[in-house]
């Protein structure tokens, strides 16, 4: 049985799912009627409990769910969605990032290109994967990768998760910023579709330099903010203990960010967050992946890219 | 002086007559801590004579630096909604704003003018680094992709002194977006075959350095200039290291192959000429010679497209060159755009 990490808002689910697990290990020993109508009660408390927090998130605890040690990531969703999937590695300048993954594969019967941050999903993994913060060479690679795609036609999907890019010596040393700016670049020049999935933080310039798509999707709970809530607490209030305040004031969830037409889509995650039911928002991402895509069939290169340069031209204009 | 100077209210009077001083006359200089006298400095364009620190420079003052005589077209600019998020940290925004306004005399972060340099039209963009730390909102994204526009319409050089902290987080996504939106303006140059030089001042970071500032044809950065994507401050908290001297300065982003040169603020404006009247060249010869010439007398391996009515100028590079490239757009669908 998986242990389940509950978040400092789910206290009240979580004594009511602890109960349940309780009252089951005893009916094995005991096969008394009144525990099985016992667990079915409290299963529904615990069911109703769960909707109804989900139901009114506050962007503090979105961010708490879209940073979920248990949500699934990039590798989960390429693993899930991708057939024949080759990853491919390096900037062929100086190194391999692995906080950005990359790679060609089959999504719904066409060959694409991933992109995506991986933040990790344990203590190794996310060293690995630097918590997917990427540097400079990160960067460098998604660009090599996307002129790959634009080469050959294929349509890319990137996956969006990470806090932002790193902040240490050596990338800045080896251009971090340049790295950003020439994948932004990048990401508007291509003449194949991009279609951007964020998939838990899209935490500012780090997850533009692969977000800036045709269409931008976001799931349920996850966020995308011009800085970390943290971070901007730190250069507004000058403590990043405030964050919870920035993370209100700042509009990152994905309701907010689709009301102001800074993203396209919403994917509905199951109740309690996509951790709770992975084949179904993975079937749900999907669907909306392909759909996503479909709207660029028959559609030329330039005009791909023309769309894609108006759109976020008009962006903000008409607010 | 008439009757109706007497007559209007001090509060106004201060108004129209602003300080061209600042309070103190004097200045000290950030780096040796030597006091010098103000009037002395602004003779110097703002540089410290005995350490040659560079001081920032307004955006006023900075245009009138660069263009002849001092005189340029102020390049109007479209309104953006004020405050979209009704933001408040501790103070409102809207105040911030008004605040910001009173004490640089701006719009907003960046002011742009339309004028020649040594005889050459050009446009000039500057971020002040007065308004708000310089930060990337949306008045100042619209500012930076008009004046781009501006330039691709008048088919001049783009000259951008960018001083920035970054987003300005305030504006929230609709900040973070002008990174993208200011990119398509810099393509829009490059597709003109336009030349794009950035000068990196004092300081410019975050979402600005990690978008259209380090995007440029050439990157010149001023003596001493801090120039970087996440800020010392930032780094030193995730890393627990003291940071090496000098890092992330202009001279150390020479060194690591980010700016091209690094010039001090007396030959800036000779230089920017120079490069200005050598990338225009081919241009400026076209222009000048009849318009039926075919256009192979110019060029050895690229075809300058520089003539306003040809259709085939909106084509991509890579699209155009590259036979390896899907869905070449057919020269009708181009025409009829």
């Amino acid at each position: 049985m998986m242990i389940r990490t509950y978040l400092d808002f789910e206290k009240p689910i979580a004594e009511l799912e602890s109960k349940i697990e309780d009252l089951k290990s005893l009916k094995g020993d005991d096969n008394s009627v009144s525990i099985g109508d016992e667990v079915k009660l409290l299963e529904d408390k615990a069911k109703t409990a769960l909707q109804e927090t989900y139901a009114k998130l506050t962007p503090w605890q979105k961010t708490q769910v879209a940073r979920h040690p248990d949500r699934p990531h990039c590798l989960d969703y390429i693993k899930a969605l991708v057939e024949d999937f080759v990853p491919l590695a390096g900037d062929r300048y100086y190194a391999e990032d692995m906080a950005i993954i990359g790679g060609v594969g089959r999504f719904r019967g066409r060959s694409v290109l991933i992109i995506g941050h991986e933040k990790g999903s344990d203590t190794q993994t996310r060293l690995k994967h630097n918590f997917g913060m990427a540097r400079p060479e990160g960067y460098r690679k998604a660009v090599r990768l996307m002129k790959l795609a634009e080469r050959f036609g294929m349509p890319i999907i990137s996956f969006v998760d990470t806090a932002g890019a790193y902040p240490g010596i050596g990338a800045e040393e080896r251009g971090q910023a340049e790295a950003i700016a020439r994948s932004t670049d990048c990401c508007l020049g291509v003449t194949v579709p991009i279609i951007a999935l964020v998939i838990g933080e899209g935490g500012s310039g780090g997850a533009v330099a692969i977000a800036t798509a045709n269409k931008v999707l976001m799931l349920e709970h996850s966020i995308y903010t011009v800085a970390s809530p943290e971070a901007a607490a730190s250069i507004l209030w000058h403590d990043s203990a405030r964050a919870q305040d920035a993370a209100t004031n700042m509009k990152i969830t994905a309701q907010d960010l689709s009301a102001m037409g800074i993203i396209d889509t919403i994917i509905s995650e199951p109740v309690g967050g996509a951790h709770r039911d992975r084949t179904a928002i993975m079937r749900l991402a999907g669907n909306m992946l392909e759909r996503a895509l479909r709207e660029f069939d028959g559609m030329s290169g330039e005009e791909i890219r023309r769309a894609r340069h108006d759109k976020f031209l008009a962006m903000g204009r008409t607010l | 002086m008439n009757w109706i100077n007497n007559v209007v209210r001090p509060k106004i009077r201060d108004f129209w007559h602003k300080r061209e001083v600042p309070e103190n006359l004097w200045v000290k200089c950030p780096e040796t801590g030597q006091m010098v006298f103000y009037k002395d400095v602004e003779a110097n364009q703002l540089v410290i004579p005995g350490s040659n620190y560079h001081l920032r420079m307004g955006a006023e003052a900075r245009l009138k630096s660069v263009f002849d005589e001092g005189k340029f077209e102020k390049i109007g600019l479209p309104e953006v909604p004020l405050d979209p998020l009704k933001f408040r940290d501790e103070k409102r925004y809207v105040d911030r704003l008004k605040d910001a306004k009173a004490k640089t005399g701006l719009e907003d972060a960046v002011l742009a003018g339309l004028g020649t340099l040594d005889g050459q039209d050009v446009v000039a963009a500057v971020q002040d680094f007065a308004f708000m730390g310089g930060s990337l909102g949306m008045a100042a994204g619209e500012a930076i992709v008009t004046s781009m526009l501006k330039a691709v319409e008048k088919e001049t050089p783009y000259i951008l002194f960018a001083a920035s902290g970054g987003a300005r987080m305030q504006e929230g996504m609709l900040s973070l977006m002008q990174m993208p939106r200011t990119t398509v303006a810099v393509q829009k140059l490059r597709e003109a075959r336009l030349p794009y030089l950035v000068v990196l001042t004092h300081p410019t970071t975050g979402g600005v350095t990690a978008s259209y500032a380090m995007l440029g044809d050439v990157h010149i950065a001023e003596p001493g200039a801090l120039i970087g994507f996440a800020g010392p401050r930032v780094i030193e908290q995730t890393i627990r290291e003291k940071l090496p001297d000098g890092f992330q300065r202009a001279e150390y982003l020479l060194e690591h192959g980010m700016v091209d040169i690094v010039v001090h603020r007396h030959q800036l404006r000779e230089t920017l000429s120079r490069l200005c009247s050598l990338f225009m060249e081919r241009r400026e010869l076209k222009r000048r010679v009849e318009p039926d010439v075919p256009a192979e007398a110019f060029s050895a391996s690229e075809t300058p497209r520089i003539v306003v009515d040809n259709p085939a100028r909106d084509l991509p590079q890579q699209a155009a060159n590259d036979p390896g490239t899907i869905a070449l757009p057919s020269p009708e669908k181009a025409a009829a755009e």
